[in-house]
């Protein structure tokens, strides 16, 4: 069970132990994360659940999730991702996830 | 205690609740639905969670959220309103309400001659989705009426699990009432790639029935042996209530352009509601999509806490995910008399345009097209054909510069 660190738009640094397999999203939502909505429930439509990389590898994202970034997002950076988008395994434990202004 | 009471959990209601509260809404918020599971998403019922046996239902909010906001949840039915009281029944006792909001969703349609077997399913809510999935354990042949949004996403889905798929629409296409024939065209390759079985056109005779069971599917064309059958024909809003209490209803419960239903603090939205749209001229429309469902619940909170006055005006989108084909589908097609196809490898664009407006766009893997397709749409501007033509890039490049 890897624990994934979002840091919530106030500052406040939240560890989520997330499930193998689920995405960083559901496990955000699950622990009610402050500005992570995953309004489309992770079909990468509605970008409500963008975080920047702070630290951590993570893999690339997909052409989907690239395009979608680039033309719905606000406030995008080269560190940009949709969570709903990442699946959490061992590999990326520790990762660290800073959310989006909306 | 009155405040707000809200009549149903799902995408609307949900987000109604804690969008209030987020609003200032100081009062007490209710939200009774007759299933005591915390609100979930609905779309992944026809597709990851079919395939998973493990499968949760995928929370819409966390328990916290309601919890933080002040909402209290109760499960229970609610059986009669009696606007001139202001009270709702609730199981048996009255409770009152200052504000009520109806958000009872819509319920699935059903072919006569296969009520209640004991094989034949329909999908809209977690418990359709449980007995589906419970069934599927044992089966092998699997045949889906109706070649609309859930037949398709669960047939792609299916066939991905390994299952005999037959899917039987009566039209010429899959889609036909709400995509362009080249979108069609391109869902139908891809399930047919799958190890779908598309019968097209299908003019159906009647059922073969044992028992409490159907074993085939009967039509001009032969039979289609069945172990499972899924009826995806599309559904009816859930109006019971609002007809009961002398609400005006349609199709679905009659609102005006701030959700206000005919009764004196009664509002409605979400799949339920027909509402005056901006994109039709006015006219009243019902839409089932989660995007009106929350897009509706959030104006609705704005509205109720004297934040906002104008009507609901948002451009419609809906996304559906065919196996491996995103199709997105933002404004409103109908009317249209001209389209612009886009077709390329592995995407698809179509632009529907009423004489000189674009009115909507549907793609397939293409969610930039998509995302500029909901900005021009929201700006009520057209650009050249041409530039529809060259792509994504050149539409957001002709948006900032023209």
């Amino acid at each position: 069970m890897p624990t994934i660190v979002f840091l919530e738009p106030d500052g406040t640094r939240r560890e989520v132990l997330a499930q193998a397999g689920e995405s960083l999203m559901t496990a955000a939502t699950r622990a009610n994360v402050a500005g992570i909505v995953g309004e489309c429930g992770g079909s990468a439509m509605c970008a409500t659940c963008h975080c920047y990389t702070v630290s951590g590898d993570l893999p690339a994202p997909d052409a989907l999730e690239a395009e979608t970034i680039e033309f719905v997002a606000q406030n995008t950076t080269a560190q940009s991702r949709l969570t709903c988008q990442i699946v959490a395994t061992d590999a990326i434990d520790g990762v660290v996830m800073q959310v989006a202004p909306q | 205690m009155s405040g707000v009471v809200i009549i149903g959990a799902g995408h609307a209601g949900s987000q109604l609740a804690v969008s209030l509260r987020a609003e200032g809404y100081d009062k007490a918020i209710t939200l009774v639905d007759a299933s005591d599971a915390l609100p979930y998403h609905k779309p992944p019922l026809s597709k990851t969670f079919l395939k998973d046996p493990a499968a949760q239902p995928q929370p819409l909010r966390a328990a916290l959220a309601y919890e933080a906001a002040g909402v209290e949840r109760v499960t229970g039915c609610i059986s009669a309103i009696d606007p001139a009281a202001r009270t709702v029944t609730l199981d048996g006792r009255a409770l009152a309400y200052d504000a009520l909001v109806l958000a009872t969703g819509a319920r699935n349609r059903m072919l006569p001659g296969l009520e209640g077997l004991a094989n034949v399913h329909s999908l809209r809510d977690l418990a359709d989705a449980e007995r589906l999935r419970d069934a599927l354990a044992g089966a092998r042949a699997v045949t889906v009426i109706g070649g609309g949004f859930i037949g398709l996403e669960t047939a792609a889905a299916l066939a991905g699990m390994g299952k005999a798929v037959t899917v039987l629409e009566a039209a010429p296409r899959v889609l036909a009432r709400v995509a362009a024939p080249e979108t069609s065209a391109r869902v139908q390759d891809s399930l047919a790639a799958l190890g779908v079985s598309l019968r097209l056109g299908w003019a159906g005779q009647g059922y073969r029935i044992e028992g409490d069971r159907v074993v085939a599917v009967v039509g001009k064309g032969g039979e289609v042996p069945c172990d499972v059958v899924l009826v995806g024909i599309g559904a009816v809003a859930d109006t019971a209530l609002a007809r009961a209490a002398g609400i005006a209803c349609n199709s679905g419960i009659l609102t005006d352009g701030n959700l206000r239903t005919s009764a004196p603090q009664v509002w409605a939205i979400g799949d339920v509601a027909e509402t005056p749209h901006w994109q039709a001229g006015g006219a009243a429309l019902r839409i089932e999509s989660v995007q009106n469902a929350t897009d509706q619940a959030r104006h609705l909170a704005r509205h109720l806490t004297g934040h906002e006055d104008k009507p609901f005006r948002i451009v419609p989108w809906f996304w559906s995910d065919i196996g491996a084909l995103k199709l997105q589908i933002a404004g409103l097609a109908g009317g249209a008399d001209r389209r612009i196809v886009r077709d390329e490898e592995g995407r698809l664009a179509v632009f529907h345009l009423t004489g000189d407006r674009l009115v909507a766009v549907e793609t397939l893997n293409s969610p930039a097209d998509h995302m500029m397709a909901r900005q021009l749409l929201d700006a009520e501007r057209t650009p050249p054909d041409s530039v529809m033509q060259a792509g994504a890039a050149a539409m957001k490049a002709w948006m900032v510069g023209a």
